[in-house]
């Protein structure tokens, strides 16, 4: 799996971090995004799959 | 056997997510997504902000582009209108044939009968009688929309141009509404130079959604960002004849207002009147170009089957469920929070694309259901095809929303309206940085920041995840904010 954001879109919802906080984390100045593992272990995926569907923005791009 | 269709009505942030949701839990059966906007499904939230200021393209508000969309394999039909729904019988009534797909066999033209249905129609921006015959008189909630208004924010106030210039400020917008859509785009048109008067029936702007303290303090912003706040009513327009771009409408000159014109917060408003104040010289606000912010009206106008329930939105049960087979999500959807014990309905960004997941899962159990039952004549393949069933459950989301006003940004979960208490802990004045607890029947149910930083905001989130005895959710977020 490959994730890639579309950050300056991020709205900074928050909910990429509650549902895969080990993959995602915020800026504190501002709430956008930052991935912090771009090719998370399988334990992960489904997570990761969840937080793209949720996002608000569209920010996150899952790729197989 | 040939599968009837999973029809998802409404092709927008809901819509999307249903027929997403409806693919990645396991229908295989045809998927059709209608919308009768001619655009691919884009989001809302840029319209007031970004899109407006000229920061973005309308490109850049794609939800999915064409390629992200054609895994989907969806009969997509844009620029397609649903009429009608027999509920009964499953069958949608159609018109406009932009994208119209052959029917095929047993359909009437214009009909299309469905294993499901998925209403996702979203609200429709209220306006005031005969606006639209009055060039310079907006609504916002389509890109259309914003596209129209920002052209003449751009450019000095001449319709159709394209371009964004730069300081292209200088005309005098008044913006009727200053609840939560009015304000931010007042904060953009006074970024852009404009002038700006926000009026509103409410003396204290988003009083309704976020309580008068919270909404004090925005209010100050607006102010010192010099954005003039009045309290009063709109009576009509004054118009002259339009100049040839307008196509021989009559465009605005200013606003009428039936009463008040009182500054914000000076006279005391009550009831909607402002108590004294507004000479004749503030019932007519002079206006090259006016938003309507006056709210919406929810999508289902189209929807006469009396076995349905539309008097707010479309009601439904705590599965989103507004009869057998017939689900909604998104904007439109009034349904039975479980952990909120009444019927509520949002028009949050969130909640559209978490509704629209939940309203999949649950048709798709329901089909499934459907198929081994008795009545599995009605099934479609699709469902057969289908993970192992999964269960109906109740959605139950912690509602959520965010709002832009300059650097200014406003985050809550819970409920914030209709609350009977409120506790607003203003942080640091100047930086409009603050903290507010919203409490209904005793409990609290619902929070909001103002500039808190992302850890602490999402802390929030758990106290208010079900209603909390008062006291305790006091000591839960000074615990939080103490944690830093
Ligand atoms: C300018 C603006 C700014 C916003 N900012 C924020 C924000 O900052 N934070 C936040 O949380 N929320 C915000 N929102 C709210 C958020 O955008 C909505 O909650 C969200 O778009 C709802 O999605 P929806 O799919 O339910 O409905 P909609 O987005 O309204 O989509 C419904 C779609 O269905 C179509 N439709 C209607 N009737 C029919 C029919 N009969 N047949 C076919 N198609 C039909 C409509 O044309 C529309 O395309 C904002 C909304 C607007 C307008
Ligand atoms: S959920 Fe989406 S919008 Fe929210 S912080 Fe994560 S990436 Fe940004």
């Amino acid at each position: 799996m490959k994730i890639t954001l579309d950050a300056d879109r991020c709205c900074a919802a928050g909910q990429c971090v509650l549902i895969a906080p080990e993959v995602f984390d915020q800026r504190d100045e501002d709430g956008v995004v930052v991935l912090l593992d771009a090719e998370p272990p399988a334990g992960q995926h489904d997570a990761v799959r969840e937080a793209a569907a949720v996002c608000p923005a569209a920010v996150i791009e899952v790729r197989a | 056997m040939t599968g009837l269709p999973i029809a998802v009505v409404g092709a927008s942030a809901a819509g999307l997510a249903a027929a997403e949701a409806l693919r990645r839990f396991g229908w295989r059966g045809p998927l059709t997504l209608i919308g009768d906007e001619p655009h691919l499904p884009y989001d809302r939230p840029p319209l007031s902000k970004q899109l407006l200021q000229g920061a973005w393209a309308p490109e850049k508000l794609l939800l999915r582009t064409a390629d992200q969309l054609a895994p989907l394999d969806l009969d997509l039909r844009l620029g397609t209108r649903a009429t009608g729904l027999d509920v009964a019988g499953r069958t949608l009534t159609l018109d406009g044939d932009v994208g119209v797909s052959p029917l095929a066999q047993g359909r009437e033209r214009g009909t299309l009968r469905c294993a499901g249905v998925i209403i996702a129609t979203g609200v429709a921006a209220r306006t005031l009688p005969g606006a639209d015959r009055i060039a310079g008189v907006h609504t916002l909630r389509t890109l259309d929309d914003a596209l129209a208004l920002r052209g003449r924010l751009a450019n000095g106030g001449t319709p159709g141009s394209e371009g964004v210039a730069a300081g292209g400020g200088g005309r005098r917008l008044v913006i009727v509404g200053n609840g939560v859509l009015g304000c931010e785009a007042a904060a953009v048109a006074r970024e852009l130079g404009h002038e700006v008067t926000l009026v509103g029936i409410e003396a204290t702007p988003m009083a309704a959604a976020v309580g008068t303290e919270v909404g004090e303090l925005l209010a100050e912003e607006h102010r010192a960002r010099g954005v003039r706040l009045l309290t009063g009513a709109v009576d009509g327009f004054e118009t002259a004849p339009a100049d040839p771009a307008g196509g021989g409408d009559r465009r605005v000159t200013a606003v009428r207002l039936a009463h008040g014109g009182t500054p914000a917060g000076e006279g005391r408003a009550s009831g909607g009147v402002a108590a004294g104040g507004g000479g004749a010289e503030g019932r007519l606000l002079p206006a090259d170009l006016v938003l309507l912010a006056i709210g919406s009206r929810p999508g289902v106008d189209w929807l006469d089957d009396p076995a349905l329930d539309t008097g707010d939105g479309l009601r439904c049960d705590a599965y989103c469920a507004a009869a057998p087979g017939v689900y909604a999500a998104g904007d439109v959807a009034r349904w039975d929070h479980p952990v909120h014990g009444r019927p509520l309905r949002f028009e949050h960004r969130m909640n559209a694309t978490e509704q629209g997941m939940a309203a999949a899962r649950n048709l798709l159990a329901e089909l499934a259901a459907e198929a081994s039952g008795p009545a599995g004549a009605t099934a479609a393949a699709g469902a057969e095809a289908a993970a192992p069933a999964p269960e109906r459950r109740p959605f139950a989301p912690v509602p959520y929303f965010w709002s832009d006003q300059y650097a200014v940004k406003l985050q809550a979960y819970g409920l914030t309206a209709g609350a009977d208490r409120v506790e607003t802990t203003v942080l640091d004045r100047a930086a409009r940085r603050a903290l507010a607890l919203y409490g209904r029947d005793r409990s609290a149910v619902g929070v909001l920041a103002a500039g808190l930083p992302p850890r602490q905001v999402r802390a929030l989130r758990a106290v208010v995840a079900a209603p909390l005895p008062w006291e305790e959710a006091r000591e839960r977020i000074a615990a939080a904010l103490a944690a830093g």
